[in-house]
Formats: structure tokens, C-alpha cells, sequence
């Protein structure tokens, strides 16, 4: 009986640990997974032709695929989005943490909330039809569909990761350091920036991270409204990112282009398992202080 | 009367500090109101009993949103059903098995990395893995599964979240009374554990609705109305998938509105939901 009943609860266990290791189990596929696939097309066209080359003709008859582009697209294209997400972002949360009565506090945070739920397509949409048509007439331009209607979306796609994760951060700084500084005589809004904010530092910078994370990695809003051509990043021009140079060919593409297509993932995965550690880096020493 | 005493300079980096916030947060609750307000506005009107519970068909024209419907039901269905046993079992092996700190470290890192994988290359690792490798083909099910990878880390957070309000003490009665680790698990912690789960729920439907990049090479592109197992093993899109197709590809920018006033409306439903099951669970707990 004891033996019988030792038996059924090792099995539970086991089985709780399988379940457990199931999430390794998925980080190590997909890595694997990309490892093995994009690497043959880096050897096959060379990493310094590859990663440096300025021109992507996937479909001509004498292809090259050169990525320079869509990696500079992209690190344009975020750094675009942080520039113009991050500042309204934090601002609107030490607004959130520190000043606002506890009504507008949360439907604020409610509206902050449904912003982040919105599908990644409706905001494509909404861009499509307003951003691109927008820009066309502001700026005169042939076509609207351009880096800058790319890092208008994007910036409006990483106001709500920026926002909850600062406001979490802001809340966490200790009254006394603000009590303080009211008490020698500082204005609140002197205190909420001065003390408050840099008090609230790493937790800050992981939300500009987790933001960073987020617009690299978003395709779907962004295919809708950049237009989707080869093109070096330019603010008016149409460009391709390394997740849109993925999505758009992928469907029809075979041999050494879909293999070429893996390896501009993989080199996604890279920047992303980048952008991972260091924002762990930093919610790690904001838990630590 | 601090006014009276502090310099104008101060007073000035006063001002505009707050007016710099004040101008943040009104940007930010203005592009929710137009948001959903553009979307309505378009959207609403070109909701049609037609368009709601027809398919399409190319010989008379006529484009019918019912087997998008019906894709988005089958592969939210799916996908819970596999990724709540999983993710829950995960929770209640972090909080209550493991002993090795190691190895939960492993395990949490591992899911902070999976949440941090953008959808794109879910897709592809999809594609390759389950379409190809495991011989699916594109189909609902293959969809349903990245799916799955893709919601684990959420499931897990919320579940583990709620197995840490559990008191210790009635783990220890339990085991006081005489019940094993199992029974333990199964009649006091389980239960205590429902409000994550069902959070988790929540956000993983919100999170499937919304998600296209990671269907549009596992799960495709069809529009066929089919029963439930057919569709599994068949391709189909969901509504958003639906929505990129119509805009994107077709041009089609009145049922492409109808769909994202759907969807805006189903978000505002889950935030919402999300939101009073939180506030019910925490009003159950304190009384």
C-alpha cells in the first residue's frame, strides 16, 4: 500500500515536471530550429555579403541578398518609434503615479489597457487609411506609405508596454525619498523628476527596452503602412523591415531565397534575444534595489 | 503661497512639466477615443446579417465573414485546451514541487524569452516545425499549436501569481490531516488557483484574436466553412488573418472595417472582462 501509494505521487510529480520543462523544451526548438536553417544560406552567400550587402533581389536572375536594409530599417524604425513613444510614455506615467486622483487614475489605465489589446491589424488598418493618405498630403509626397507612417504605428503600438511597466516602477519608489525632498523645499514636479523618476531608473529603462522588444518585433501593423519596398531607410520612402522581409516572401518563396528568408529571422531572433537579456538585466536590478 | 518664494525659473520648469504631462496623457487618451471611435464609426454601418452568416463566393461577389467566425472559435477552443493543462501544470510544479532552484530559474527564464518572441517568428518556427516537420500541413490545428507555445508564458504568470496567494497554512492542514502531496494539490491548491486560471484564459482569447503574423503560414488563408474536426486538419484564417487579407491583398476596405469593429468590440469586452475578474476574486478573498 505505502509503496503503491510512493509509486502514484513519484508519478505525479514526474508528470508536473514534464509539464514544467515543456517551456525550455520550446525555447530550445525554436532555437534550434532557426540555428539550423538560417545558417546554410549565411555560409552559401557569405556573412559579410549577407549582413552588409545593400541590395536584396530575391527574385531576379541573379539574386542577391543583401540585408543591410531591413537592419537598418529596422534599428531606424525603432529607434524613430522610441523617440517618439518613450517621452510621451513616461511622462503619461509619472502623470499616472504620482499626480492623478484615483478616478482618472484608472480609467486612464483602463484606456492604456485597451490600447495594448487592440489587434496589431486595426492599427495596420486605422494606418492605412489615415496615416499614409495623411502624410501624403502634409508632405507632399508621391506615396504616404513610408518609414514615417511606420514609426507613427509603432510608436502608438509601444505607448502601453512603456507606460504600465514605468507607472509599476514609479509606484515602487520609496515615499520617504519624495517626503524628503518636499520637505527641503523642492516643488512637486521638481520631486517627481528629479528624485522620483531617476529613483525609478532600471525600472524605466526596462520599460524602454520591453518597448525596443516590441517595435522590433512587430510585422503584421507595420506591412500595412511601410509600403514594403527595398529600399535604404529614408523617412519618406518605402522600406522593408527584417520581420515584413519575412512575411512578404515568405509564402511563395523556395531554395536558396526561403533558406536566405530563415537567416533574416534568425538575425531577428539575435536582436531579440539581445533586447531579452538586457531588459532581464534590468528588472533584475530593479527587483534587487 | 509657495509661489511667493520660489524663483521664476522654478516656477517656470513647474509649469511646463506639468503641462508636458498633462499634454501626454491627453495624446494618449485621445488616440484610445479615436481609435475606437474611427473604427465604430466605420466599422458599425457595414455590419450585415449577410456579411455575419454568409462565406464567401466568388461567382456572385458576395463576401461572407461566417468560416472566419467559426476559424476564430475553433482554433481559441483548441489552443485552451491544450495550453491551460500545460501552463497550469507548469505553475503548480514551479510553486509547489520544485526544490531545485536551478532549475526554476531555467524555467522562468525560459518563459520570459518566449514572451519576448516576436509572432513572426512563431509563425515561421510553426511552419517549419509543425507543417513540415510533423506533417500537418497548414491547418488549423498546426495554427492552434504555435498558439499554444505562444500563450504558455501567460497562462503560467497569472497562475503562478494566484498559487502564491494560497495561504501556506492550508497546505500544512492538509498534510496535518493526513493527505498526500497530490491531494493536497488537487483539493486545497487547485481550486484556490481558479481565479488565475481564468485570467489567463482571458488574456490568451484576447492575445489568439489579435494574432496574425503567427497564422498566416501555420494556420492560412481559406475561407471554407467546415465542421469542427474537418477544420482542424484544413486551412483556414481567423478573423484577423481575414481582416490583413481583405485590406491588404483585396482591397476590400468596408468588410475590413466591419471585422476590426468586431474585434475592437470583442477587445473592449475581454479588457473589460479581465478587468471585473480580477476586482470579483479580490472582493471573494477579502470577505
Amino acid at each position: 500500500m505505502k509503496t503503491k501509494n510512493r509509486l502514484f505521487e513519484n508519478t505525479v510529480h514526474g508528470v508536473f515536471l514534464i509539464l514544467g520543462l515543456i517551456t525550455v523544451g520550446c525555447v530550445l526548438l525554436i532555437t534550434i530550429y532557426l540555428i539550423v536553417s538560417g545558417i546554410p544560406a549565411i555560409c552559401k552567400i557569405g556573412f559579410f555579403e549577407f549582413l552588409f550587402g545593400t541590395e536584396w533581389a530575391s527574385t531576379a536572375a541573379e539574386p542577391s541578398y543583401g540585408i543591410l536594409p531591413f537592419i537598418l530599417t529596422s534599428v531606424y524604425g525603432t529607434a524613430g518609434a522610441v523617440l517618439i513613444g518613450v517621452p510621451i510614455g513616461i511622462l503619461t506615467a509619472v502623470y499616472l503615479a504620482k499626480i492623478a486622483p484615483p478616478k482618472i487614475k484608472s480609467v486612464v489605465t483602463g484606456a492604456v489597457g485597451l490600447l495594448a489589446g487592440i489587434p496589431s491589424v486595426v492599427y495596420g488598418l486605422v494606418g492605412m487609411l489615415v496615416l499614409v493618405p495623411g502624410i501624403r498630403t502634409l508632405f507632399n509626397v508621391p506615396d504616404g506609405a513610408s518609414l514615417l507612417a511606420a514609426i507613427i504605428v509603432l510608436a502608438v503600438m509601444i505607448l502601453p508596454s512603456v507606460i504600465n511597466v514605468s507607472v509599476t516602477a514609479l509606484e515602487a519608489v520609496p515615499k520617504e525619498y519624495e517626503y524628503a525632498s518636499l520637505a527641503l523645499g523642492a516643488t512637486p514636479s521638481e520631486t517627481y523628476f528629479k528624485v522620483s523618476v531617476p529613483a525609478a531608473k532600471s525600472g524605466i529603462v526596462a520599460a524602454i527596452v520591453l518597448g525596443v522588444g516590441r517595435a522590433i518585433g512587430e510585422s503584421m501593423a507595420v506591412m500595412m503602412v511601410s509600403g514594403n519596398a527595398v529600399n535604404m531607410p529614408s523617412l519618406f520612402e518605402s522600406v522593408r523591415f527584417l520581420t515584413t522581409a519575412v512575411a512578404s516572401e515568405m509564402s511563395y518563396s523556395s531554395g536558396l531565397q526561403q533558406q536566405a528568408l530563415f537567416s533574416v529571422a534568425l538575425v531577428l531572433f539575435l536582436f531579440i534575444m539581445l533586447i531579452n537579456a538586457t531588459l532581464n538585466f534590468f528588472l533584475k536590478r530593479n527587483r534587487g534595489e | 503661497m509657495e509661489n511667493r518664494c520660489i524663483s521664476k525659473k522654478r516656477k517656470a520648469y513647474m509649469v511646463l512639466m506639468r503641462s508636458l504631462m498633462l499634454f501626454s496623457v491627453g495624446i494618449t487618451c485621445a488616440l484610445v477615443i479615436f481609435m475606437i471611435i474611427y473604427v465604430l464609426v466605420n466599422g458599425l454601418p457595414n455590419i450585415t446579417w449577410k456579411l455575419l452568416s454568409g462565406k464567401p463566393n466568388y461567382i456572385d461577389g458576395n463576401i461572407g465573414i461566417l468560416p472566419d467566425i467559426l476559424n476564430t472559435l475553433y482554433i481559441i477552443v483548441t489552443a485552451l485546451c491544450i495550453v491551460i493543462p500545460i501552463g497550469v501544470g507548469a505553475a503548480v510544479y514551479l510553486t509547489e514541487y520544485a526544490s531545485n532552484k536551478k532549475l526554476v530559474s531555467i524555467i522562468e527564464y525560459a518563459a520570459e524569452t518566449l514572451s519576448g518572441i516576436p509572432s513572426i517568428i512563431y509563425g515561421l518556427v510553426g511552419m517549419l516545425f509543425f507543417c513540415q516537420f510533423l506533417n500537418m500541413k497548414t491547418s488549423l490545428l498546426a495554427g492552434a499549436l504555435t498558439l499554444v507555445i505562444m500563450n504558455l508564458p501567460t497562462v503560467m504568470r497569472t497562475t503562478q501569481e494566484s498559487l502564491k496567494t494560497v495561504p501556506q497554512s492550508y497546505r500544512e492542514g492538509a498534510f496535518g490531516l493526513g493527505a498526500g502531496k497530490w491531494r493536497t494539490i488537487r483539493t486545497v491548491v487547485l481550486p484556490g488557483c481558479i481565479d488565475g486560471v481564468i485570467t489567463g484564459c482571458i488574456l490568451s482569447i484576447g492575445r489568439i484574436l489579435g494574432e496574425s503574423a503567427a497564422l498566416l503560414f501555420t494556420a492560412g488563408v481559406a475561407h471554407v466553412l467546415n465542421g469542427f474536426f474537418e477544420s482542424l486538419s484544413s486551412s483556414g484564417s481567423t478573423l484577423t488573418v481575414a481582416l490583413y487579407v481583405y485590406a491588404k491583398e483585396r482591397g476590400e476596405f468596408d468588410v475590413a472595417f466591419a471585422i476590426a469593429a468586431i474585434l475592437m468590440i470583442l477587445t473592449l469586452l475581454i479588457n473589460f472582462l479581465a478587468a471585473s475578474v480580477g476586482w470579483f476574486f479580490k472582493k471573494r478573498r477579502n470577505t
